[in-house]
């Protein structure tokens, strides 16, 4: 066999592994998508989003108290957390743009955005559950905000970079002060992109649990009392798959189902709208 | 009039610039409580004791974390060797062979699984892929690599489908999305340029992935890498599921274990003695540093490859 025909079976079986690779990645992935649809949409009714738990190893009942907690505490996470993040951003890529303190926080928080979401719970904990003594919605949020500003910042930092510098001059020259023309122009300009940002980080804690465990903790029955344990529909998922009654498990697949398209629509969007926005 | 104009910028740019050092203060923040938070159980069984002590007995209040780091880097390790090579054909797919009209799709499509929660992975793993595994895959393993000289021991056990095996798979394919979308940015940092000289004196396209592309997104790969390492360690829900909380040096595949996150997740709301919540606090503080360290080392080598070849 000569040496080209050699080279060319060997890029054609490598190609083809790789090729393999990708499929066989998506086919595992297509795999879980399609597993919670089929399983959730059975279990998918008005009664889940109408009615509380019912009493345990009972069938029936709904998840109305988690997904009431679940807006609640990610409401409150997203009122924290945009201000300080938004805010943040505006500071680095204006008032310190270039200087190296800006670099640092950058980077601390792109290191910020992948640390373990349980130790931020733990810390939250320590600050805010055990001086107080009892679990709360508000510790719940503010752990989410923890996780949710890096992510806000550093989208608000890029996208204020995006906007010219030449369109601040052209303020500057009208004799409008730097925070004027950052509310007033670069604020305007970059209004899609710190959107999608704000959009996205609020899809990245929808799904978080592990913050939320030693936190907000759990609650079975309704509740809009910030100052109590409240039920989150991820930290029901996680008590209810381990549960042993199958009508547990049913509705855990349900609340997966709605989680999973949240945070799948909410991506979806912010991406159009980021695509929409910078297409030229 | 000017003066008044100054104090509304200042008072502006204070404000961006406490809010920008929430970052810092998180840090800072963290890192301190846990070090005092850890300090009884430091104290009670010394700094490094405590590393290498495999005991975790919360009846006699002797606690170690050696098993659960232990299980962390073990769980861990398999599913970057089960992810990386993957990832990277995903990224190779994507990047040279795949048709331009599918390029965008399936990119896309791949950052949208890297979007879904950890917990969804971790019920699939408990209802679907555990029975799976317990059942065909396992028992088929033990059959086959179980059967060769030296590898008896990493398939002894009964088949369950809740062990390091399990849960390993899950974290891989959980971080294979992440860890292909990071390739991908780095295989697109080769110039065309070069890609086309090699083509143009006779490479395969195999060749030109082979020694033009790997070559040049080396760093970049390797920070995608590092990256998702930090990633895994701290994962909780993914693989809380299936891990069984069993505190243990694992040394089968099959054997139930547990890992830093893992331990918190179950153990945290029913510590019940202050040394016991104090250990939960140490391996925490011991989770925290690993993978901010890790995630440093993953960000210097996405950094130094950004600066290499963009410009």
């Amino acid at each position: 066999m000569n040496i080209e025909k050699k080279r060319k079976i060997e890029s054609i079986i490598a190609l083809s592994l790789s090729g393999l690779a990708a499929a066989g990645g998506l086919f595992w992935l297509i795999y879980i998508l399609a597993d919670v649809l089929i399983h959730g949409i059975g279990a998918l009714n008005m009664a889940l989003f109408l009615n509380d738990p019912a009493p345990a190893g009972i069938e029936g009942g709904g998840l109305k108290n988690a997904f009431v907690g679940q807006l609640l505490i990610t409401f409150v996470a997203t009122l924290i957390g945009v201000p300080i993040g938004v805010l943040g951003g505006t500071f680095l890529a204006e008032y310190a743009r270039g200087k190296k303190i800006a670099r640092i926080i950058s980077i601390l928080s792109d290191i910020m955005v992948s640390v373990p979401s349980i130790v931020v719970g733990a810390f939250v904990y320590a600050i805010l559950v055990r001086p107080l003594h009892h679990f709360s919605g508000w510790a719940g949020a503010v752990a989410l905000s923890i996780i949710m500003i890096p992510v806000v910042l550093r989208t608000t930092e890029d996208m204020l970079s995006l906007v010219p510098w030449t369109v601040r001059e052209a303020a500057f020259a009208l004799g409008a002060p730097y925070y004027k023309v950052i509310i007033q122009v670069v604020y305007r300009g970059a209004a899609t992109g710190i959107l999608t940002g704000v959009l996205l980080s609020i899809a990245r804690v929808a799904g978080e649990t592990a913050p939320l465990l030693f936190t907000s903790f759990n609650n079975n029955f309704f509740s809009f009392n910030m100052n109590g344990p409240l039920a989150s529909l991820t930290v029901t998922i996680f008590q209810y798959a381990m549960g042993p009654y199958k009508s547990w498990h049913a509705q855990a697949w349900a609340a997966s189902l709605v989680i999973t398209l949240f945070v799948l629509a909410l991506t979806i969007l912010g991406r159009l709208a980021l695509k929409w926005r910078y297409k030229r | 009039m000017p003066s008044k104009r100054n104090t509304y910028d200042l008072l502006f740019s204070s404000i961006t610039a406490v809010a920008s050092f929430a970052i810092l203060i998180f840090i800072v923040g963290i890192l301190l409580v846990l070090v005092s938070e850890s300090s009884l159980a430091i104290g009670k069984f010394g700094f490094l004791k405590f590393l290498t002590s495999t005991a975790w007995n919360p009846v006699k209040s002797e606690f170690g974390a050696a098993t659960s780091i232990y299980g962390t880097f073990l769980t861990t390790i398999i599913a970057l060797i089960i992810a990386l090579p993957i990832a990277i054909g995903i990224a190779i797919f994507v990047t040279e062979i795949a048709p331009n009209f599918l390029k965008g799709p399936i990119g896309g499509a791949i950052e949208l699984l890297a979007a879904i929660p950890s917990i969804i992975y971790g019920m699939w793993g408990l209802f679907t892929l555990a029975p799976i595994m317990s059942k065909y895959i396992e028992p088929a393993l033990q059959g086959t690599l179980g059967k060769l000289p030296g590898l008896e021991f990493l398939f002894k056990g009964t088949p369950m489908g809740i062990d390091v095996l399990t849960a390993s798979v899950i974290l891989s394919i959980m971080i294979i999305p992440f860890t292909a979308s990071i390739s991908r940015d780095a295989f697109n940092l080769t110039p065309g340029v070069v890609k086309e000289s090699a083509y143009a004196i006779g490479a395969t396209q195999w060749e030109v992935v082979k020694n033009v592309v790997l070559p040049y997104s080396k760093l970049g790969v390797f920070g995608g890498a590092a990256l998702s390492l930090g990633r895994a360690l701290g994962e909780t829900m993914a693989v809380a599921f299936v891990l069984g909380n069993n505190h243990k040096i694992a040394t089968s595949l099959l054997d139930a274990a547990s890992t830093i996150t893992v331990t918190l997740a179950n153990e945290f709301t029913e510590a019940d003695s202050d040394v016991y919540l104090s250990s939960l606090y140490y391996l925490a503080l011991v989770l925290f540093v690993l993978s901010f360290v890790i995630l440093a080392i993953a960000k210097f080598f996405l950094l130094k490859a950004e600066r290499k070849y963009s410009r």
